[in-house]
């Protein structure tokens, strides 16, 4: 059994979904959990639309009925967890009628779900954003977790939590340590010994503190406190959300340095701009996806103009800075890795990375495959490590919710054809793109008497844009859907709030309340939408 | 901590005869790859061992003792004691009718291997006359099932028609399709699950269709391209290569292909990059790749232009130079012209 929560890997994971739609010609059964009734739901066995930022209500209900339909795995917890006693109390409220009032999903199939979860032989939960693009990120995922664990479905073949990762390396990005409060390998900054390890091979004195987020750094900007900001291959002018405000912070820096491949909004910004090459197929390297595959990449073109290695980059800031690190190559870089968290990489060097098509960790020896899922100790003889703890999760609404002047929730997401704020993909002319629009539900569309292409102004407590509207049937009442692909037409992240997850940084682009009204006056509305930009949107 | 679970059963061995020699192989084993084990080539068209076998090229057929009709090799299980003949007087015939009449009708020039063939069993698909002049644009689109036509005697029937050119990603040039299904396949079941093409038709009126014969963008296609990656004839083909072929610049013995991973989504997809003159032109993903199996999407197979929109860059791969280019206008300078604002964001 899979669960797709808060994820349309369809079109946003789609050769990962190839593997699930393979297990559903086989027999697999799919729940899919989001609030819209996206082509990933359109194959599922059982779509539950639930409303948004519903799914900690969900997930406690259905551990509820599943505890007390006795089919929770006692064994395994009393086994392999702890908290289990006060996870219980907690849940006792969310009864299957609680979570119907909360999620729009109805009890029964609350509880053919939560019957059919604890009864499969195997059964993973896949996420993606609609998980984690709350105010309440981590709980969301705890919520997950606590499910795994009253089920047991977790640290064996076929069952256990995969977050499906959004961009290439995104994954990699924290193995490397490029994360406010981990060294590379996800070791603890703060473990005197490790950072002694970390002193001694560069010669340095590190500082027990953790870092910043991006959400962290944009308030101390904001403080006045952060005055000089280095960004590589990031562009916060358009992806933050509360654009207006991002924008006005990063004007007021002292110093801004954007290392990038391409001209961005944040690099047009920029004090000092350093073209740089694109990773993938420029510069050779290593990434990690999904999986914990940590995969090659490989140059197989020689960059454009003075775009330049980022390692050499990186290492000539170095040395004006006072540190002659040489000229490393990236294999190098990679062995100093290696080292440095052996208990992860110490069996990856390139020649297995190439030999094994890409290896996951940990994989600390050269003898070792690398692993093929996690947490097998929970279920060795005695438990290996530390017992899982279940979390205790309560709901909590949006921080905004929909009120008499803002009527709709807002919630945002991506295409199959196109990516993130548009950069890579506004490079090549899909014949699915349609621009940007605002979906809306049947039922809105005909009480607000908008047809499909007419322009729709829609305005949040931060913002207010004009976009052309569609009608998706996918839709409930009450919910509308846009994308953040195409920023320099219409700048959907004026609208979203940054009530921020405080664990985990991220903001909450999935939910914030608008309004939403017909523009009567097109040829008015079309020059405020385009801005300074020819619109395909628009047909001109 | 390692944990690998073998989940597949132990299989028996099976003895047969391959052309008088005796061979061991896994139950379960096709004919196909029997013969492989032994080195014996045998040409196959519709056959991909990333799809379930069609049967339908028949130019893979061997002769099986006992057997009243020769059977396709690609599909048919070893059995024990099978004496299998792959170069028999019948099988040379019975692939020499196959590869004349496919020669005679479709355009076969862009199919790997196909001229070898031709000259090994001897085909003259010139024997059935000259080949018929080329349909219309969409009239073999528009022939009503179960209405066929009694052919012209005085030419050889083809499927010869014009390339439809109606996207920026693919065309498709149905004058060079053997109607092997392996795109249909690709797109459906086996693995794309988006049924965007299917055969319409019957007899030498079928052919591959979207529903009602609509152009690409007005059908169901996502454009992964996942059936240009099965084509086995260049019928379906990268709309950078076609029109590389049509300038007469297309030079495989100029291309280099180079493995890396897709730059979108965290799945994870090896690319393999095609390049002439440190330009890409094509991309694939191996067969034999775990995740993709040879499969992309559309930001995969098609969406990695934007790393070419940067302005110039110097001819000539990866290796001729030092990794920085010495020339030409500064990395983004047309950024304004793709529409594109920086190379990552915060969602991940």
């Amino acid at each position: 059994m899979i669960f797709l929560w808060g994820a349309n890997a369809r079109e946003n994971h789609p050769i990962f979904f190839h593997h699930v739609l393979k297990g559903i010609n086989h027999g697999t059964r799919l729940y899919v959990v989001d609030p819209r009734r996206t082509s990933s739901a359109q194959w599922g066995d059982v779509w539950m639309g639930l409303n948004v930022g519903g799914d900690i209500a969900l997930a406690n209900a259905m551990a509820r009925e599943i505890i007390h339909a006795g089919l929770a795995n006692t064994e395994f917890i009393e086994r392999a967890t702890t908290g289990f006693e006060a996870y219980r109390d907690l849940v006792e409220s969310y009864t299957l009628d609680v979570a119907e009032r909360i999620t729009g999903v109805p009890a029964e199939v609350i509880r053919e779900a939560a019957h059919t979860y604890a009864r499969a032989d195997r059964a993973i939960i896949c996420w993606t954003l609609g998980i984690t693009e709350h105010h309440n990120a981590t709980d969301n995922v705890l919520a997950l977790i606590n499910l795994s664990l009253v089920t047991g479905h977790v640290g064996r073949y076929g069952s256990g939590l995969n977050p499906l990762r959004g961009q290439n390396n995104v994954q990699g990005g924290g193995d490397m340590g490029a994360i406010p409060n981990r060294l590379v390998g996800f070791q603890e900054i703060l473990d005197p010994d490790i950072r002694g390890r970390f002193d001694r091979a560069w010669n340095v004195t590190l500082q027990p503190n953790y870092g910043w987020t991006v959400t962290e750094m944009m308030a101390a900007m904001d403080r006045g406190e952060l005055t000089s900001l280095f960004v590589i291959g990031e562009n916060p002018a358009q992806s933050e959300a509360d654009q207006h405000h991002a924008e006005k912070i990063l004007s007021e820096l002292d110093h801004l340095v954007v290392q990038d491949i391409f001209l961005t909004k944040t690099a047009q910004l920029a004090d000092v701009v350093l073209p740089a090459t694109a990773s993938w197929c420029e510069a050779e390297g290593t990434v990690t996806n999904s999986e914990r595959r940590v995969q090659r990449v490989r140059k197989a073109l020689e960059p454009p103009g003075e775009a330049r290695d980022e390692l050499w980059i990186i290492s000539q800031v170095a040395r004006r800075l006072g540190k002659d690190w040489g000229t490393p190559n990236a294999e190098q870089v990679w062995e100093e890795i290696r080292t440095l968290a052996p208990d992860m990489f110490g069996g990856m060097s390139y020649h297995r990375l190439e030999e094994l098509d890409g290896i996951q960790w940990p994989c600390p020896n050269e003898q070792d495959p690398g692993a093929q899922f996690l947490h097998g100790r929970l279920w060795a003889e005695p438990v290996g490590g530390p017992l899982a703890a279940f979390s205790l999760t309560e709901y909590e609404p949006p921080v905004e919710t929909p009120d008499a002047e803002y009527p709709f929730t807002l919630t945002t997401g991506r295409r199959l054809d196109s990516y993130n704020t548009g950069v890579q993909t506004a490079g090549y002319t899909s014949p699915l793109r349609r621009g940007e629009t605002l979906d809306l539900a049947p039922e809105d569309a005909q009480r607000l008497d908008i047809r499909t292409g007419d322009l729709v102004r829609i305005t949040s407590r931060r913002g207010s844009i004009v976009a052309p509207a569609r009608i998706d049937t996918g839709l409930r009442a009450g919910l509308v859907f846009m994308t953040l692909h195409f920023q320099d037409q219409v700048r959907v992240n004026l609208l979203t709030i940054d009530a921020t997850d405080p664990r985990s940084g991220t903001a909450e682009f999935k939910a914030c309340a608008v309004k939403v009204e017909p523009v009567r006056a097109p040829d008015e509305a079309r020059s405020q939408a385009t801005h300074r930009h020819s619109d395909p949107v628009l047909g001109d | 901590m390692t944990h690998f679970v073998e989940i597949a059963r132990p299989k028996r061995a099976v003895e047969l005869t391959i052309d008088g020699q005796k061979v061991k192989v896994p139950e379960g084993t096709t004919i196909l790859d029997a013969c492989k084990s032994l080195g014996t080539e045998i040409p196959t068209l519709c056959y991909l061992d990333t799809l379930h076998p069609v049967n339908v090229c028949r130019v893979c057929v061997v002769e099986v003792q006992n057997s009243r009709v020769l059977v396709p090799a690609c599909s048919r299980k070893v059995e024990a004691d099978m004496v299998v003949s792959t170069d028999s007087e019948r099988v040379r015939h019975s692939r020499k009718m196959v590869l004349e009449f496919l020669a005679s009708s479709v355009d076969l020039s862009t199919t790997p291997d196909v001229a070898g063939w031709l000259e090994s069993y001897d085909c003259k698909p010139e024997r059935y006359g000259p080949p018929a002049p080329d349909a219309d644009a969409g009239e073999r689109d528009a022939l009503p099932t179960g209405h066929h036509e009694p052919p012209n005697a005085d030419y050889a029937a083809t499927v010869g028609q014009p390339v439809k050119v109606d996207n920026d990603l693919y065309v498709r040039d149905y004058g060079k399709c053997i109607l092997c299904y392996k795109c249909v396949e690709a797109c459906g079941t086996d693995y794309q699950n988006t049924f965007a093409i299917a055969v319409a038709g019957r007899g030498f009126d079928a052919r591959i269709s979207t529903e009602l014969a609509v152009e690409l963008p007005q059908s169901a296609c996502v454009y992964c391209g996942n059936c240009i990656a099965v084509c086995p004839t260049g019928a379906l083909m990268f709309k950078s290569e076609h029109d590389h072929r049509e300038a007469g610049t297309w030079d495989e013995s100029k291309q280099t292909q180079v493995s890396t991973i897709c730059p979108y989504c965290g799945v994870g997809c090896t690319l393999e990059l095609h390049v002439q003159d440190n330009e890409i032109v094509r991309v694939t993903s191996p067969l034999d790749h775990d995740i993709t199996r040879g499969n992309l999407c559309i930001k995969g197979r098609f969406g990695w232009r934007f790393v070419q929109n940067r302005g110039p860059r110097p001819m000539g791969g990866p290796g001729n130079g030092d990794g920085q280019g010495p020339h030409g206008a500064r990395a983004g300078g047309d950024a304004g012209r793709t529409g594109g604002n920086g190379a990552g964001d915060g969602h991940g």
